[in-house]
């Protein structure tokens, strides 16, 4: 059973609770829609984090031990180690001393002790084990600490407008645990321009995106002289104490309304949300300084196309052929009892459509530049201009970095664990020649290999 | 302004995926062909396995050099790395995989799991060509950063350690399977024969624990190099992404079937179920994973 997370999926989320409306609470109480953040997960974190030092913590006095323990003596029967080998030779009196020599040079540590010698290497192979699991426990912190101080706003700008870095300026903000106000760094940063390049010139990739362009101008305080930047996806604006993503865009159509008698009563660039890849976008606009309230709901196609339905489409992203729609609804906007409200939705409820819909008058159609009448004798409506907006997600998380550090170690850690070899090799000298044995502490592919170039060299040592 | 896609180039590059997957069908019918020939009884019927064997390898080569220029082509006809959808990366990565196991043949006791790996190469291009395959496309912003190629090339190298490893999981259980050994069949009595010319379970394990372990550490980088990725272009580093948690459990498969190996002494068929297991994790997140959960790697290309 797959649950949708709030995270990776919110729609899932609200349809998972209209369509199973008993069971989703429940669900929800035992936070499934949110694991990530659960009560139960963060208990697993801890628990896995708690066993990491209770394992970690004596195998390192084990290694410790080890590294100060001279490698074990020889046992008695060669033959029944996973690799050995007996070699006659008669010019067998320096065997040991030879045996010595050339396991030390290959990186053995190595003990003599009369007929016999024993070695051993790849002690790191338990040293990088270590440093993996250490590192694990560093990577848990740094994420614990790093999410904690870490925040993450998001804020849309239309071209042209400024934001400042403060709590008040953002739409949206989630702070970690240990966040607090004075973390942010005031600057002001004013979008310039925003650019996107469609592609209009390959037939099967007609309307793809290829870029995204926000050209910024920052500034530290209010005094300092502006910097220009820009942001692209993939490549945030580092400011300090916060980088700058960009996570969407659209289009800002400036409309300005004139009531009956030709006074401004809303004039602004509103944000559209996008609906499709073809950029159908979405506004609603609100007029609460009119002698009587109204509310438009309103479609902008960037290149308008009149399907056979009737109904009106966009079919390239661009501004080619610009056309806004609009349905005009009077009454309560509900703005008044200072309640928040979203700028997205018109609550339509205690309002009545006065134009498009059911309505007498039809919706109102407007190409750039063009003033058309409202209904009603509420005034005119103008379609200035068309602006972009870039949606930016300004985000920090300064554990970052020490969770990289952490996982590269680890990697490193575990990679030397798994590779370098550990083995204990043993030679002693007999009555007919020596023999030489060998055993792996873990997977060790050229046991056998060793045993025999061991015994090799010892041979060819010899005869010089 | 942009970039130009070669639509032609990229059918082009078709027809040579689709020459190679004839030319791999017919490797694959010799390397079976081979197997039942050794598999044989008769001494004169194993006297020209060797053979054939050697014809089933040219095969599968000559089958590699077209696979690798219709994947080459694919890059030239979208003027970027062929690795950006689901189909795209199976062709890339079964390329992968087959070159692997061709470099891999030196290791004689390799030879035996030619049949599986050209098997599944074969299945590999057949899905993407018939159900993943679309049209050459631009690059979405999302995707325009050198990290593409290191992400998803060590990706596919991981996948394709792996993949082998599975092979050598799945002789491995078919070689101690206590059905297979019991069963009175006149077919299974085939099987046993082919299955004893495999190298010894021991062998096996241990290939398969090396390809693992490869595979590991690749994967752990994978994942390093997706979070470096992900903090540049989704402004942090982990968000759970569906994707994210996949390749995560994924790693904790493989981290668990090497602990148990190291520790626990967990070896034969234990060790090799939760290699398999890890493996089809694997599958379940590129295919599973990608079509059906959302999520923010939404990459297949397919509606």
């Amino acid at each position: 059973m797959v649950f949708p997370q709030r995270s990776a999926d919110p729609n899932g989320v609200t349809q998972y609770f209209d369509t199973n409306p008993q069971l989703a609470p429940v669900l929800d109480a035992m936070q499934l829609f949110d694991v990530y953040t659960s009560v139960w997960f963060s208990a697993i974190y801890i628990l896995l984090f708690i066993s990491l030092i209770g394992c970690v913590v004596p195998r390192t006095g084990v290694h410790y031990r080890a590294l100060i323990t001279p490698p074990p003596a020889a046992p008695k029967l060669f033959s029944r180690m996973p690799a050995s080998l007996s070699v006659k030779f008669t010019k067998n009196s320096t065997i040991p001393e030879r045996a010595e020599a050339v396991l030390r040079k290959q990186g053995y540590r190595v003990i003599r002790n009369g007929k016999t010698v024993s070695a051993e290497r790849g002690y790191v192979r338990e040293t990088g084990n270590l440093v993996f699991h250490f590192s694990l426990i560093g990577v848990l912190i740094a994420v614990g600490i790093g999410g904690g101080l870490s925040f993450s706003g998001q804020r849309v700008l239309v071209e042209g407008e400024t934001f400042v870095n403060n709590l008040a300026s953002y739409d949206s903000f989630s702070p970690g645990t240990f966040f607090n106000e004075s973390m942010l760094v005031p600057f002001s940063m004013s979008l310039d321009k925003f650019e996107v390049d469609f592609d209009l010139r390959n037939q099967t990739n007609v309307g793809t995106p290829l870029d995204f362009r926000a050209y910024t101008s920052s500034k530290l305080t209010p005094t300092s002289p502006a910097t220009s930047g820009l942001i692209r996806v993939n490549e945030p604006l580092e400011m300090p104490g916060a980088n700058i993503y960009l996570t969407g865009n659209g289009y800002a159509p400036h409309i300005t309304i004139r009531d009956a008698k030709g006074n401004v009563v809303f004039a602004g660039a509103n944000v559209f949300l996008p609906q499709s890849t073809t950029y159908t976008s979405l506004g609603v606009i609100k007029v609460p300084d009119a002698e009587r309230q109204f509310g438009i709901i309103s479609f902008f196609y960037p290149t308008v196309e009149t399907l056979t339905t009737g109904a009106l489409t966009s079919i390239y992203p661009a501004p080619i052929d610009p056309l806004l729609t609009m349905n005009v609804y009077e009454g309560d906007l509900g703005l008044d009892s200072g309640v928040p409200t979203n700028v997205y939705a018109l609550d339509t409820s205690k309002m009545k459509q006065v134009a498009g819909g059911k309505s007498a008058v039809k919706g109102l159609r407007l190409t750039l530049g063009e003033t058309v009448d409202l209904p009603n004798g509420l005034g005119t409506v103008t379609f200035d201009d068309i602006r972009r907006f870039a949606s930016l997600d300004v985000s920090y998380n300064p554990g970052g970095v020490w969770v990289l550090l952490f996982a590269l170690l680890s990697l490193a850690g575990v990679t030397t664990s798994l590779l370098v070899p550990r083995r204990r090799v043993w030679v002693r000298q007999t009555t007919e020649g020596f023999e030489v044995a060998a055993l792996a502490r873990g997977d060790d592919p050229i046991l056998e290999k060793v045993v025999r170039e061991v015994a090799e060299e010892l041979k060819a040592k010899d005869k010089k | 302004m942009g970039i130009a896609l070669n639509e032609g180039l990229s059918q082009i590059s078709l027809i040579f995926i689709y020459a190679a997957m004839a030319i791999y069908t017919a490797a694959f019918l010799t390397f079976a062909n081979h197997l039942s020939r050794l598999a044989s009884e008769k001494k004169k019927v194993q006297g020209v396995a060797t053979k054939i064997e050697r014809i089933a390898i040219i095969l599968m080569i000559l089958g590699a050099v077209l696979h690798a220029v219709g994947v080459v082509l694919r890059g030239i006809a979208a003027s970027r790395v062929p690795w950006a959808n689901m189909y795209e990366f199976s062709i890339t990565g079964s390329l992968v995989v087959v070159t692997i196991f061709l470099f891999a043949l030196t290791i004689k006791d390799i030879r035996l799991i030619a049949t599986f790996v050209s098997g599944f190469a074969l299945l590999i291009l057949g899905s993407a060509t018939s159900i993943f395959y679309v049209e050459v496309k631009s690059l979405m912003p999302a995707l325009q950063s050198y990290w593409l190629v290191i992400h998803v090339v060590v990706a596919i190298l991981a996948t394709a350690f792996f993949n082998i490893a599975a092979a050598l999981s799945i002789a491995y259980l078919l070689k101690t399977a206590k059905w297979i050994e019991k069963s009175k069949l006149k077919l299974m009595a085939t099987v046993k024969r082919i299955l004893d010319l495999f190298p010894s379970i021991e062998k096996i394990e241990r290939l398969a624990y090396r390809f693992n372990i490869i595979g590991f550490i690749l994967w752990s980088f994978t994942l390093i190099a997706g979070a470096i990725w992900a903090e540049r272009a989704w402004h942090r580093y982990w968000g759970w992404d569906t994707k994210e948690v996949w390749t995560f459990i994924i790693w904790t498969i493989y981290a668990g079937y090497l602990h148990a190996n190291a520790t626990r002494g967990w070896t034969g068929k234990r060790s090799a179920w939760l290699g398999l297991i890890g493996f089809l994790a694997v599958l379940f997140n590129f295919t599973v994973v990608n079509l059906f959960f959302k999520g923010l790697h939404v990459y297949s290309g397919l509606n």
